[in-house]
């Protein structure tokens, strides 16, 4: 069996930044993706990215994307698409990574794994749920930044985060009537950047609410909303009906976490990064040994943090390679580390830092 | 419908081609995934369920919930927002579990 001294599984933000740092360090990677383009969701991702300027801030996430490919490519990383993975398996040489490739199944070891399988988006039941027209706010971008088609005319929105808030914000760009925005809190979640473009483009945030139901005979046709109180229960006498043809999602994400379930990795659960959470230690490594996680995976987070993560478990990986000396690898995860706090940091980061803080603190207290 | 003018993205290239819905000819872009090609010619009903049939749509867009997917070129349970369209290729409504063609 064929046999290489890292596997990355999966090829968004932090998979590809993961494989650059053990290429640059003279490892053989192999990178393996699902879909059929590398890339993860940044190339739907249209907006200009926050940050300082190492952050690549100011730059289109699709930008980032292409500078990420051409890297990979410049540094000879092996990338093998259309090819999901389904199973992790101990072996003396290191993990067996299985998976699925022109129909037939295949496996290669690494010496050391990295699972970077990214986050899914949360759905939301409420009556009509189920209908044509209601779906995922990034199955929404996907269509209209990707595949350049509108999913409907007339949106709600559901979820005031930056994924509510930014994809509303790009429907319209595209040419989508935003009706409303809808969040269950008494607040804005996401920043006050991308509420203020929505609020100026004339649309209604709606705080304290809810949908209560969709109505429609064969899709979506009309959208009731439904103020709440306090304690989340909806307020008799405040529904309103709106007409509209498209529902999304924007409730959050969790990270896709099946494989290293599959490994054996212990977890911990954090509701502020998306749940069940593989533990794992400052250089992103579990509870099974050479297994390492970076990005939405270890966390959902943003496209920003996931590449600093990826750096940070492929230079760690690096090091336990033997590519890198103790002491390059600590001055370059250092670096790595200096740039993610900083990406940690406002009144949104800051909550993101504390919860990370209690991940490490989980890995080293044992439990 | 198709976003043609955007404020940041430029036009897109993409050549044109040829799919079936149900029989009737629709226009796609090469390489985008069978669902988008629908969504751009109104189709947003993909099958029914097995019990009730009830209509379903796209719902997750990354090949996960299976909500989309159809009978294509034959062969039931085709996730169609992961599955890149072909020139002439057939696709149809499924209803419930869907079942294999003769050709497929």
């Amino acid at each position: 069996m064929r046999k290489v001294q890292a596997v990355i599984v999966g090829g968004g933000p932090a998979g590809l930044a993961a494989s650059i740092e053990i290429a640059k360090a003279g490892g053989k990677v192999v990178v393996i993706d699902e879909n059929g383009k590398p890339g993860g969701q940044l190339f739907k991702q249209i907006h200009k990215f926050f940050g300082s300027r190492e952050h690549r801030a100011g730059v289109r996430g699709y930008d980032i994307g292409t500078q990420l490919l051409k890297e990979t490519e410049e540094l000879g990383v092996e990338v093998i698409l259309d090819a999901p993975v389904y199973g992790l398996f101990r072996d003396p040489a290191g993990i067996m990574v299985s998976y699925m490739k022109d129909g037939r199944e295949q496996a290669i070891i690494g010496e050391k794994v990295i699972l970077a399988t990214g986050a899914a988006e949360n759905a939301l039941v409420f009556p009509g749920s189920t209908l044509p027209g209601v779906m995922g706010a990034g199955c929404a971008q996907t269509m209209i930044n990707v595949n350049r088609v509108l999913p409907g005319q007339k949106v709600i929105m559901v979820g005031s985060g930056n994924v509510g808030l930014i994809v509303s914000y790009q429907l319209m760009q595209a040419g989508a009537e935003v009706l409303a925005l809808v969040e269950a809190a008494p607040s804005i979640g996401g920043y006050g950047v991308h509420a203020g473009k929505i609020r100026r483009a004339g649309t209604p945030i709606y705080v304290g609410h809810t949908i209560k139901r969709v109505l429609g005979k064969t899709q979506v046709e009309k959208v009731e909303l439904v103020a709440l109180d306090e304690k989340f229960q909806e307020i008799p006498g405040t529904e309103k009906m709106l007409e509209a043809d498209t529902v999304c999602i924007a409730v959050g994400l969790t990270p896709l976490t099946e494989l290293a379930w599959l490994a054996g990795c212990e977890f911990t659960f954090i509701p502020l990064l998306g749940g069940h959470i593989p533990i794992h230690n400052e250089d992103m490594e579990t509870t099974v040994p050479g297994l390492y996680v970076a990005g939405d995976i270890a966390g959902a987070e943003e496209a920003s943090t996931a590449m600093e993560e990826g750096r940070l478990s492929g230079i760690a990986a690096a090091e336990a390679l033997k590519l890198y000396t103790a002491e390059d690898a600590k001055t370059l995860k250092a670096e790595v580390w200096d740039r993610m706090n900083a990406l940690r940091t406002g009144p949104f980061g800051q909550k993101r830092y504390d919860a990370k803080e209690q991940l490490l603190a989980t890995a080293k207290g044992g439990k | 419908m198709r976003v043609v003018k955007h404020p940041i993205l430029p036009e897109d290239t993409k050549p044109e081609m040829t799919i079936f819905f149900d029989g009737k000819e629709i226009p796609a872009k090469a390489g985008e995934p069978i669902a988008s090609a629908l969504l751009a010619s109104g189709v947003r009903i993909f099958r029914e369920t097995a019990k009730k049939g009830y209509p379903r749509g796209i719902f997750c867009g990354i090949g996960r919930c299976t909500d989309c997917v159809m009978t294509v070129d034959g062969q039931p349970n085709v996730r169609t927002c992961v599955t890149p369209v072909r020139q002439g290729m057939k696709v149809e409504t499924q209803k419930g579990l869907g079942r294999w063609s003769e050709e497929a």
